[in-house]
């Protein structure tokens, strides 16, 4: 059987895996049973990551040592997350130097943002592993696709920091689309709304026999439900001050308190026509509010409203009027909300698509990618994806002027080939600012990195001709490569990425995760030996049906149930070391069954009969279908 | 039918060929002609990627239907998981399938493109040079079309009137009103030059065809719709930064 590539949705909110049963994805869940891994993450007072519904009590519990929505400082600098600070309990580490990957600060241990995350894409590749018994190496996992370069790096680094080779970056309206394109496989033009927990995107796509192909795509990846909360957070805290006069602003357990009060008002809007507030608060004093729908939709409408010029914008790059949308699907939480609905429905002037989960389409879709990815089956064949680059590439020019050398919406892989040269007789290094953005200055524009063209062989100023090659490969990641073409000779590059981990960054944490491996490779043993004991099971499913059988006492068939219902009962427990056990015993007490079958299956191979009638399960090969497995412990 | 366009392709870059890695083969230019594995990328031009003569006429529904067929045996996603090299030459080849693909689709992009290829230089009228010449406070040198020096005089005039009215607050509305029927009168010029840039394409074309028919082609004669050509380019962006100021003035 192919390896299993499963697909994964890195929420800002929540994460999900998922993979294709047969022709359908399906979501795989943890084990609590959820579909959804909430995108939090605590440390417990022994300094153990937990992640999910148990790390969300910790963020009020213990708000010090909890994050949340990690996934808004994926790919940033400190400089540019103030406006996030002042809105989340984010707490950068106090020794960060100038130019450092953000850290953040855990009770007394500090992480990076990828770090953070690969302690969610852990979680999800563990849950995998155990719905499947199998491990779990590759994935396919979404970004937002107005997601720049940095951001998608640091999402990758987070995926090798887990133990998952990375093998696309999808974006997340596009694996939505597959998702719902796989039913219908009509042609046509379809927009995709996805405003999720932080991040909005609109695609737009044309979809022709099996290929679904971006023509444009925009959005913002600091805009989603979480804005809303931040919005109601804000009042609810100017309310208590008004009324109560308290001022709770920094009082970090109260504050989340608040916050999930308003969220499941938020939630509860969505399907009535009011929500109440009611909270006990510090110095018992109590916080009551009733909110209708209408107000609501007053509150939110500029948070919402962002979403109109980034859908204009796509729909200017692909020269489209919204008549010619054929389709538009809903993806993301935040599209529950009516009024967003209806939005959406003015801009596209046609009732928008939801029968697919908001929560779960993209998942579902990077499921189908993986399947695509893995090589395909019945259900994905003819489906491939060609996605854009979601922002324009360029490169720093005299005075501070951008050159566009890759445009936004080009379709990826894209490559531009620039040719520069020397200032000064002998120079033998020239520096390269790559950007990215729509804006005419460098300094608009997000620094992507900078480069030193070196080992440049002396010549007069003018005269060597570097050629360097700028490729946006599938994922929308940058490679650069140079060559001085007079002397042939590859010039070397050294990349300084503006905002990202190095390499050897990335492997150092992947060795420091070495902490949390044990945890894996626990898990991992566990899976093995429910494996053999699957195995041992289904051989004696075969052996009862054998004429062996009857030949047993009933003491003996007796003890037989009782070993295997006491390996059924310890299989589904987390102790490889019990599983074994109970193996090992229900191996002992099938021994003389084993030996019976053996001798029928003589007797019959004597009397002419093959061996594979005889029904000995494996052959020649192996005599004793309940032999002991050998141990490498 | 997909499989046909790609082995015709395959037979008109066989000019550049060695033989495929795999199997040992001559070598086309995509694939393999005998085992169909992928070939590392060569430097090609993006006409002759298709399959296609420097023609500036271009069937792009055919251009399109061979893009998806070619995407469908060369992208990255089929070689997620096969060796390094292949999955890179998949990637290179991926990337100028779709350089190319772009450029031609879009008539004026496949233009430039040409002029390119011929080596002609057009670099002042390009959008990166009047960035440039727009931030540093450069004049930049562009020439006004002899036909629309008055126009274009009188145009400047009205536009630092109206731009000097934005500054204290004031609206004048026929200045607005005279700006907007300049706007169009632009546009409708701008429109025109498509014709026009059509009638210069047959030239084209028909030199190639001559071309191609063994004749020798009058190195002047060539130069001089090449020379058409780029006129022709210069004054529709020369149009279309008339058109951009005006909507500046007239939006902001």
């Amino acid at each position: 059987m192919a390896e299993r590539v499963v697909g994964i949705d890195l929420g800002t909110t929540n994460s999900l895996v998922a993979f294709m049963e047969g022709d359908r994805p399906v979501v795989i869940p943890g084990d609590d049973g959820s579909n959804l891994l909430p995108s939090v993450v605590a440390l417990d007072e022994r300094g153990n990551a937990v992640i999910g519904n148990a790390a969300r009590r910790s963020l009020i519990e213990t708000p010090e040592r909890a994050i949340y929505s990690v996934k808004r400082l994926m790919g940033r600098g400190v400089e540019d997350i103030g406006e996030e600070l002042k809105l989340f309990p984010f707490r950068i580490a106090r020794d960060l130097t100038a130019g450092e990957v953000m850290r953040i600060q855990l009770g007394d241990k500090t992480f990076t943002p990828p770090e953070i995350s690969a302690l969610i894409l852990r979680q999800l590749k563990r849950n995998a592993e155990r719905f499947f018994g199998a491990p779990v190496d590759q994935a396919v996992i979404t970004v937002p696709a107005y997601f720049n370069d940095a951001q998608r790096q640091a999402t990758k680094d987070a995926g090798r920091i887990a133990g998952l080779e990375v093998l696309r970056l999808v974006n997340e309206p596009t694996a939505a689309s597959l998702a719902y394109g796989l039913d219908k496989k009509k042609n046509g033009i379809v927009a995709v709304y996805d405003l999720g927990g932080g991040t909005f995107d609109i695609s737009i796509l044309k979809l022709h026999d099996g290929i679904f192909e971006v023509i444009s795509t925009n959005g913002d990846t600091h805009l989603g439900g979480d804005d809303i909360d931040n919005l109601l957070i804000t009042i609810a805290l100017n309310d208590i001050e008004g009324e109560l006069g308290l001022d709770l602003r920094r009082n970090g357990e109260a504050v989340q308190a608040i916050r999930k009060a308003v969220i499941d008002a938020k939630i509860a809007l969505s399907s009535q026509p009011s929500a109440k507030i009611d909270l006990q608060l510090p110095e018992d004093k109590r916080y009551q509010r009733e909110i209708s729908r209408e107000l609501f939709e007053r509150l939110i409408e500029p948070v919402i409203q962002r979403t109109v010029g980034p859908c204009r914008q796509a729909l200017r790059d692909a020269e489209l009027t919204p008549g010619k949308i054929d389709e538009v699907v809903l993806v993301g939480g935040s599209t529950r909300i009516p009024r967003v609905r209806q939005l959406v429905k003015e801009l596209f002037q046609r009732e928008p698509h939801s029968e697919l989960n908001p929560d779960e389409v993209v998942a579902l879709g990077a499921a189908v990618q993986a399947n695509i990815l893995a090589g395909g089956s019945e259900a994905t064949k003819d489906m491939l994806l060609l996605d854009v680059t979601p922002l324009s590439l360029g490169i720093e020019a005299l005075g501070g002027v951008v050159a566009k050398i890759i445009h936004r919406n080009s379709t990826i892989p894209a490559s531009a080939t620039e040719h520069f040269t020397t200032g000064v007789e002998g120079q033998t290094s020239v520096a390269i600012h790559v950007v990215q953005g729509e804006r005419e200055l460098a300094q608009d524009c997000r620094s992507l990195a900078r480069f030193d063209l070196k080992g440049i062989p002396p010549m007069p100023a003018g005269l060597p001709r570097i050629e360097v090659k700028f490729l946006i490969d599938a994922n929308g990641i940058l490679h650069v490569s140079a060559r001085e073409q007079r002397s042939g000779k590859a010039a070397e590059i050294s990349v300084q990425p503006s905002y990202g981990l190095t390499d050897e960054q990335v492997e150092n944490m992947i060795l420091e995760s070495f902490d949390y491996a044990e945890q894996d490779f626990a898990q991992r043993q566990v899976i093995e030996a429910r494996n053999e004991a699957e195995t041992i099971l289904a051989a004696l499913e075969k052996g009862r049906r054998n004429p062996a059988w009857s030949a047993l006492t009933s003491i003996e068939r007796d003890q037989i149930a009782k070993l295997e219902n006491a390996l059924r009962t310890v299989m589904n427990e987390n102790d490889h070391q019990a599983i074994r056990k109970a193996i090992d015993a229900l191996n002992q007490g099938t021994m003389r069954l084993a030996e019976l079958m053996m001798d029928s299956a003589v007797g019959q191979a004597l009397k002419g009969k093959t061996m594979e009638t005889a029904d000995v399960g494996e052959g020649p090969s192996a005599p004793h279908p309940f032999a002991p497995a050998e141990f490498k412990d | 039918m997909a499989e046909q366009k790609t082995f015709a392709i395959s037979i008109l870059q066989d000019s550049h060929t060695g033989a495929c890695w795999s199997c040992g083969d001559m070598r086309a230019a995509h694939f393999c002609d005998s085992c169909g594995k992928v070939q590392p990328a060569a430097p090609t031009d993006y006409f002759s990627f298709f399959g296609l003569s420097k023609k500036l006429h271009v069937d792009t529904a055919q251009l399109e239907h061979d893009y998806y067929a070619l995407n469908r045996k060369l992208h990255p996603d089929l070689y997620a998981r096969m060796s390094g090299e292949e999955k890179n030459w998949s990637l290179e080849k991926t990337s100028q399938l779709n350089d190319a693909y772009r450029t031609l689709k879009d008539p004026i992009a496949r233009t430039e493109y040409l002029l390119k290829l011929e080596g002609m230089n057009f670099e002042e009228q390009s959008k990166s040079a009047t960035e440039q010449a727009r931030t540093s406070g450069e004049v930049k040198k562009q020439a006004v079309p002899p036909d629309m020096l008055e126009e274009v005089f009188e145009l400047n005039m009205q536009l630092e009137e109206a731009r000097m009215n934005k500054k204290i607050g004031e609206t004048d509305e026929s200045l607005s009103r005279d700006l907007e029927q300049t706007k169009t009168h632009l546009q409708q010029k701008f429109d025109g030059y498509f014709e026009e840039l059509r009638g210069y394409w047959d030239e084209w074309d028909a030199l190639l065809d001559v071309e191609q028919a063994g004749h020798v082609v009058d190195p002047a004669q060539r130069q001089s719709v090449l020379n058409k050509l780029i006129d022709l380019l210069n004054r529709r962006s020369y149009i279309r930064n008339l058109v951009r100021d005006v909507n500046e003035v007239l939006e902001g």
